[in-house]
């Protein structure tokens, strides 16, 4: 089958493959890129495991063709520490017990990255509408969306 | 948190360093960076994608198998059939002897249930493995089906399980698990009220994020090294050893990180089919159930079915109590002889009772087999035992929470299945649950112990 080179930048880094047409940026940064933190849940839209930000949006990898993603700016949460310091969410993630079997947990703070970037101090309702497409089947979502609050709250202690 | 340490002061030892404490849990920090390695993160160059042909069918028996166009398909490198599993008869079980075996790891001659393993195709790519399996020709012979337990119990019923000879599990006790303790007819007899009622429910799919799923990597050395999201690392080792007809030194099992299980992934069923492909092939085989096989294919919790009658007297005494369960096992054992087994033995409850009666059936039906979930055996007899309880104090006018201390277990007391009662803490956690929900009981009741039987 004909493949299609693409070229973008994941978490800083340029990257290029050649990908078969059709192939899902799910299946292109775990298999082939090695980025295993996207998680493939569904593979039909509905879980959002596989979340990632792409140009500051959060998206489903697993329904996002890699050949659409040229030039883009790709996050995923295997690149949010900064030299070895976990970002704030993740430091709230680990302190609230918002992690059990962890295998909703790199989507979760895709989403909830994305909330923050945009609502620095966000209510509960803001929190539970940015993580409703992400399911989770262990922690509960109590301790998630707490997760969330804190890290907006030590954001804009930082800040202030 | 709050550690009430006034309960049982005398036998508290409180070198304790942990209780309390909030500590982190080691394998988070993998979690928060997307670090941790679940099974699928295992990639390896020319790896193999296995995908199963399921039976369109609750019940059948197949006339016949065409391979031929799926093994002509642009990238599929091997079809397996029945013929290519060394055993190919088994059950998990057996290993704590539980039998007979039987289940087949793909279907021969006959499908039980609809989606059951009938062919496996291996392909370079998922795609061309789904594609392949989809040009498989299975020739079947529709048969009668059985979906209800007391339909499957009746003479002249469907046999689901020509293993058994029988719709039910044949115990030691004979057609059902049995406790007799006590005289229950007389009991009934001198009661002042009789309560009769029939609680059921529905399979539950526990729905992990991560699917079940394994893969397997050939060493080059006549050893396969398996990563899998198993939750029953041992039995299946021992299962796939029995399966393969390999000695389990030559297996290898890495696991141990599991994406959401709730007891849906103790059962024995990617596994060695992986394996034997890795075998047959020399390829890395990777088996991963989709969304759908998850929600469909994989066991969910037995729908099962509970008759409770009780004997209950004025004072809130409850004298007898006779109770049928019924586990509707699908159409394999996997654990569910062990699930309606661990249900004989916790219908009383944690209720003192001087005369039980109890017989739980484990069921056949061509329904898809259930397995283990989350205290399975018990959790759905708690919900109907717990009803019953609440219906049996408006019977007499009695306060619920009350009436639960008037019946309550205590150290001491002979269990219907003959067990003293050791360790119990309900009178204590319902006096705690009382000042918590703000639901006040008599003084005589707050005054109670589990092992001083004072009042």
């Amino acid at each position: 089958m004909a493949k299609v080179p693409v070229q973008f930048t994941l978490n800083g880094s340029e990257k290029a493959e050649f990908v078969e047409s059709g192939t899902t940026l799910l299946h292109a940064l775990r298999d082939k890129i090695g980025d295993t933190s996207p998680k493939g849940g569904c593979h039909q839209g509905t879980c959002g495991a596989c979340s990632v930000i792409i140009d500051g949006e959060l998206r489903l990898s697993c329904l996002t063709l890699a050949e659409t993603c040229g030039g883009a700016d790709i996050r995923t949460t295997a690149g949010l520490a900064e030299g070895g310091v976990l970002h704030p969410l993740q430091r709230a993630f680990l302190d609230a017990f918002a992690t059990q079997c962890g295998f909703c947990t790199p989507g979760m703070i895709m989403a909830a990255k994305v909330l923050l970037d945009r609502t620095p101090n966000p209510s509960r309702e803001d929190v539970v509408e940015a993580l409703s497409g992400n399911i989770c089947r262990c922690t509960g979502y109590e301790p998630i969306i707490q997760a969330v609050l804190a890290a907006a709250r030590a954001n804009s202690q930082n800040a202030a | 948190m709050e550690l009430r340490k006034d309960y049982f002061a005398d036998v508290r030892k409180d070198g304790l360093h942990e209780i309390g404490q909030g500590r982190p849990r080691l394998d988070s920090p993998g979690h928060v960076t997307g670090k941790t390695a679940y099974f699928a993160d295992r990639n390896f160059p020319g790896m193999l994608h296995l995908k199963m042909v399921r039976s369109p069918h609750h019940h059948a028996r197949i006339r016949s198998i065409d391979t031929s166009e799926a093994e002509k398909h642009p990238g599929v490198v091997r079809v397996l059939t029945a013929k290519d599993v060394p055993h190919n008869v088994y059950t998990i079980l057996i290993l704590i002897q539980i039998g007979p075996e039987d289940e087949t790891v793909l279907a021969d001659g006959k499908v039980r249930w609809k989606g059951e393993a009938v062919v496996a195709v291996l392909a370079e790519t998922e795609r061309a493995a789904q594609e392949a399996a989809a040009k498989v020709k299975v020739d079947y012979e529709v048969l009668p089906a059985v979906f209800d337990m007391e339909e499957a119990l009746k003479p002249g019923a469907p046999l689901v399980n020509e293993y058994h000879g029988q719709n039910y599990y044949l115990y030691d006790s004979g057609e059902c698990r049995k406790v007799r303790f006590g005289d229950v007819d007389a009991s009934f007899a001198q009661a002042d009220h009789i309560l009769e009622q029939s609680y059921q429910s529905s399979p539950i799919e526990h729905a992990p994020t991560e699917t079940t799923g394994c893969v397997v990597t050939p060493e080059g050395n006549d050893r396969f090294t398996c990563y899998t999201n198993t939750q029953a690392m041992f039995f299946t080792l021992d299962n796939a050893s029995i399966i393969l007809q390999m000695p389990g030194s030559k297996l290898h099992f890495v696991g141990g990180t599991v994406g959401g299980g709730f007891g849906g992934k103790v059962d024995v069923i990617v596994e060695p089919i992986a394996i034997l492909a890795a075998k047959l092939t020399g390829r890395p085989v990777c088996f991963i159930y989709s969304r759908e096989e998850e929600m469909q294919i994989s066991s969910p919790r037995a729908a099962e079915k509970v008759v409770i009658k009780d004997g209950v007297m004025k004072d809130g005494r409850i004298v007898a109590r006779k109770v049928t369960g019924y586990t509707d096992a699908g159409a394999y054992s996997r654990h569910s002889p062990y699930g309606a087994q661990k249900g004989a033995a916790h219908y009383p409850g944690p209720y003192t009772i001087p005369n039980v009666w109890i017989d739980t059936y484990c069921v056949y039906t061509n329904r898809t087999p259930s397995s283990a979930m989350r205290g399975f055996g018990v959790t759905i007899g708690d919900f109907a035992l717990e009803v019953q309880m609440d219906k049996l104090a408006r019977l007499i006018g009695m306060d619920p929470l009350e009436f639960r201390f008037i019946n309550a277990y205590r150290d001491g007391d002979m269990k219907a299945h003959r067990q003293p009662t050791e360790g119990a803490a309900l009178i204590e956690c319902m006096q705690a649950a009382s000042r918590a929900a703000n639901w006040p009981v008599a003084e005589k009741y707050m005054a109670m112990s589990s092992y001083r039987k004072g009042v």
